[in-house]
């Protein structure tokens, strides 16, 4: 798996950019697919029809989101002697820049410098960062305002421990990919989208409109989430290497209480190792699904991450393997909620 | 003298209470457009049908509203206290003539003469809670019999052109302008395809108009025309100046709310080049527009933003361009009739 992990957060997407990423995918969900389509904010749909249909009634029309896009930077203003002032493009914490790397759509590298600290206490605000693509001067920059970047850092895989810029959210495009690869269609019986969205990082836009166009009754996203196991962290009872993470709530969402109690019997009957999680900041693509149209029942399948919204966010295997596994198991039996 | 602007930023319509620039605009369109309605939020839609060449609806918007105040108690002295419809700086208010309510009553917001101020007051800002609007009634009483508690007031400020007569100042070209635009749209050659125009209300207290708009509309794609403000004051630092006077349209990337729809942006700025109409991109970052609201609506349309640039926007005089004004029509019009089908729908 740690090749495709690879190939797909190396990739460009920042949000609202994502044409690439979309590229990268198409092909790798291809097989499975009874058909894909691609909607007007840009989101990925790919649907698998069921089985067969329940006796009575409709099969339940379920919708799994996981985001391509990632955090990034646009350039927002050309100096006279080249350098590029620049806005955040979703979550950028100004600590995590200095002297890192960025790339532009068109492939253009740029390194990322501040302002003379006056105080080394402190730490500047975005405005006071400007990317340095080695112009010389207005005339000569490759890129022009508006143009996006998304950060530069290569994937390590130390044993078990996955290191790289986006895990946020390439893991979670990772684990619908091989969902999708190790579901055995004749035992999924749901109406089933699997929608690589658009623009999560900025708001969970594009799942809002995907999901305002499928009207799912179920919603579950696949994202990461944080972890409480790091020195001096926030408390919260998420581990890396402890299992998928079942969300119960984040300050978006409070996840559908049935679905969570289905999402722990499949992990628990199929021997997956799980934890649960309340996320105290930040949400996910459930938010969105949720609450489109006439609302439906949300959760999230969460693969806990270390460091997020840095270029080095860290996973375990092993809790990407039980996410994968819980995806599958709760896609393969029936959702009574 | 442009007409247009002056009747339409005269008019007053602040954020919920839009009928008399609805009204307003209705008249200035209904002999150009097939249909209109009026929606329960009081958003007007009208439909321009195009010639049935392509198979497609597009959404053109515009708010009404502009921001405003509203009248919140009558003091025992006959004063009016006020909360705001939309952002201002309160040192934008004090000292600024008002009309109240329907019957457009004459008011100013009082400011305590200058002879009058301790010297450590100099330095603070008034804020709005302590402000009142004075309409010379003698008491409480007095005041009731012409003003109603929950009744809007908006600025007075007559529209006047100056510097030639390229530049116009006036209230609420935020988004006036736009509408104005729109306008001047709708009384053109009809599209290929049918257009769908929104006059839309209370933008200015959190898009709630647009979103309910966009659903009636249930168009294809969407241009949103506005007024941006223009970040062209002196500067002496070389950092992120924003979009300037009389330096053409400003076309937005991304602002707070929304990324636009990169192949749309592409299409305008094509659409801009090919017809020599000068543009600027707007410096991507803060700020929001209906756009937020009207791209994600049901299963989400491609959505661009179009604006005149202006200064002082939210305060009771603002200035634009009056070629900025005219390249926003050329603009719109002709990414308009150039789009297709290829354009905004993808495989």
């Amino acid at each position: 798996m740690n090749d495709l992990i690879k190939t797909l957060v190396e990739a460009y997407g920042p949000s609202g950019f994502e044409d690439g990423m979309r590229d990268l995918i198409r092909p790798l969900v291809e097989p499975y697919a009874d058909d894909i389509t691609v909607d007007a904010m840009g989101n990925l749909i790919v649907h698998l029809g069921p089985a067969k249909a329940p006796a009575d009634g409709e099969p339940l029309k379920v919708m799994i989101a996981a985001h391509m896009d990632e955090i990034g930077v646009m350039a927002s203003h050309i100096t006279e002697e080249g350098f590029l002032r620049f806005t955040n493009i979703g979550g950028v914490f100004p600590h995590t820049l200095l002297g890192g790397r960025v790339q532009f759509g068109n492939g253009v590298t740029g390194i990322i410098g501040c302002d003379r600290l006056e105080d080394r206490g402190k730490i500047h605000p975005l405005n006071k960062y400007f990317i340095d693509v080695g112009a010389t001067g207005r005339d000569d920059v490759p890129v022009a305002v508006g143009d996006a970047a998304g950060f530069v850092r290569p994937f390590e895989a130390n044993g078990s421990r996955l290191i790289a810029k986006s895990m946020d959210d390439r893991i979670g495009c990772v684990v619908a990919i091989e969902a999708l690869k190790r579901l055995s269609r004749d035992r999924m019986n749901h109406d089933l989208y699997v929608v690589f969205s658009v623009q999560e990082e900025v708001g969970t836009r594009g799942a809002q409109a995907a999901a305002n166009g499928l009207l799912p009754d179920i919603g579950i996203a696949l994202d990461v989430t944080g972890t409480g196991d790091v020195p001096e962290a926030r408390s919260m009872n998420v581990s890396l290497g402890k299992g998928a993470a079942i969300k119960v709530k984040d300050s978006g969402m409070i996840s559908h209480a049935g679905l969570v109690r289905l999402m722990r019997k499949r992990a628990e009957d199929a021997g997956i190792d799980y934890q649960l999680e309340v996320l105290e900041r930040g949400s996910t693509d459930a938010r969105s699904m949720q609450i489109a149209g006439p609302g439906c029942a949300a959760g999230c399948i969460s693969i806990p991450c270390r460091y997020i919204h840095t270029p080095s966010e860290m996973v375990d295997a092993a809790d990407v393997e039980s996410s994968v596994a819980l995806l599958v198991e709760i896609l393969s039996n029936p959702i009574d909620l | 003298m442009n007409e247009l602007l002056q009747q339409l930023t005269e008019a007053v319509g602040v954020s919920g209470a839009e009928k008399e620039v609805r009204r307003l605009i209705r008249d200035l369109i209904v002999d150009h457009v097939d249909e209109w309605e009026v929606d329960t939020m009081g958003n007007l839609q009208a439909t321009k049908r195009g010639t049935g060449e392509a198979d497609f609806r597009v959404l053109v918007d515009a708010h009404m509203d502009e921001v405003g105040l509203l009248i919140t108690d009558i003091d025992s002295q006959g004063m009016l206290r006020f909360d705001t419809a939309g952002g201002f700086d309160p040192r934008s208010l004090l000292g600024k003539i008002v009309q109240v309510g329907p019957n457009k009553i004459t008011g100013v917001i009082g400011a305590r003469a200058v002879h009058l101020l301790k010297s450590g007051e100099f330095n603070k800002v008034v804020q709005i809670s302590a402000m009142r609007i004075d309409i010379g009634a003698k008491s409480k009483d007095a005041a009731a019999g012409k003003v109603s508690v929950g009744e809007y007031a908006a600025f007075v400020t007559p529209y006047q052109e100056i510097e030639g007569g390229r530049t116009a100042i006036g209230k609420a070209f935020d988004d006036r302008a736009g509408c104005a635009a729109l306008i001047e749209l709708l009384r053109g050659d009809p599209y290929p395809f049918d257009l769908i125009a929104s006059f839309s209300v209370q933008e200015e207290v959190g898009l709630r108009g647009a979103g309910v708009a966009a659903y009636r509309a249930n168009a294809d794609a969407a241009i949103i025309l506005e007024c941006t403000p223009a970040y062209d004051l002196p500067n002496k630092n070389d950092v992120s100046p924003n979009v300037a006077l009389g330096k053409g349209v400003s076309i937005y990337v991304m602002d707070r709310g929304t990324i636009q729809d990169p192949r749309l942006v592409a299409h305008i700025m094509q659409a801009a080049t090919s017809n020599n109409i000068p543009y600027q991109v707007r410096q991507p970052g803060g700020g929001g527009t209906n756009t937020a609201a009207m791209q994600r609506v049901r299963g989400g349309i491609p959505a661009a933003t179009l604006a005149v640039p202006g200064r002082y926007a939210h305060t009771p005089a603002m200035m634009i361009n009056l070629d900025d004004y005219d390249h926003i029509v050329q603009l719109a019009d002709a990414a308009l009739r150039s789009l297709t089908l290829e354009t905004i729908r993808r495989s």
